[in-house]
């Protein structure tokens, strides 16, 4: 089969066009991660992630995560523009490895948490949440 | 740059000694993000508070790194351990530099 000149380009814009934005996304969804776990392997289990499955508005989600003997738990949005949401270090004193916030999300998108577990093992757990009103301004 | 910061703390009075207690926090700050633009289309320099920090007696109970995409009156919620009567030491980093503050006692009887 021969392409001509004409083919070949349709068939690399609409490639490009399809790979782009989500490729730039997770990018900086896995380098999040990967500067937080040093590269090792996240487990499933252990990690509550407790956020609602419609918010209305984008602005304030409110969402809850624990995860029992967890040293640090990190939470992401993959869709924002800049993914990291935060992170929570628990020292000698936390009565419970839990902690629950108020987060941006600019559209409907997954919102994943990583616990950095006592062993040093992680585990990962996420929830995808529908935005009716998107909460990065513009 | 911030105005008007207000930090706001509920913890309760007393407690028996080893037991978990839920503390709530909430600092009034309009956290830009650095995304947002203004009428001319300028962007709005991102203005966040960037760190938190409880402490019980000099013990740290939680420490959070905070990114732009926590909501505006950023809000926490966690739990704490009480071995004894002391004082809880609340911190938030602003990226301007300030910090503020807020404690609260606690009685073990």
């Amino acid at each position: 089969m021969n392409f001509t000149r004409r083919d070949t380009l349709l068939l690399a814009l609409g490639a490009s066009a399809a790979a782009m934005l989500p490729m730039r996304a997770s990018a900086a969804v896995e380098d999040n991660i990967a500067a937080f776990t040093g590269g090792a392997d996240m487990g499933e289990g252990g990690l509550t992630l407790v956020a609602p499955e419609i918010a209305e508005n984008g602005n304030t989600v409110p969402v809850e995560v624990s995860a029992p003997g967890a040293v640090a738990i990190m939470l992401l949005a993959a869709g924002n523009p800049n993914p990291a949401v935060g992170t929570f270090n628990f020292g000698p004193l936390a009565g419970a490895q839990s902690a629950s916030t108020r987060i941006r999300l600019a559209g409907t998108q997954e919102v994943v948490a990583i616990a950095k577990m006592a062993d040093g093992s992680f585990v990962k757990a996420s929830k995808e949440v529908k935005v009716t009103i998107g909460g990065c301004g513009g | 740059m911030a105005d008007n910061v207000t930090p706001r703390v509920r913890v309760p009075r007393d407690a028996t000694a080893g037991e978990v207690i839920t503390i709530k926090t909430l600092i009034s700050h309009q956290m830009e993000s650095g995304q947002r633009k203004d009428g001319d289309g300028n962007l709005i320099p991102r203005s966040i508070i960037n760190r938190f920090v409880c402490d019980f007696n000099g013990q740290n109970v939680i420490d959070i790194t905070m990114e732009p995409a926590i909501s505006t009156n950023p809000y926490f919620e966690f739990q704490a351990t009480v071995p004894e009567s002391g004082t809880f030491s609340f911190t938030w980093y602003d990226d301007d530099g300030s910090v503020y503050t807020d404690s609260k006692d606690i009685a073990v009887g």
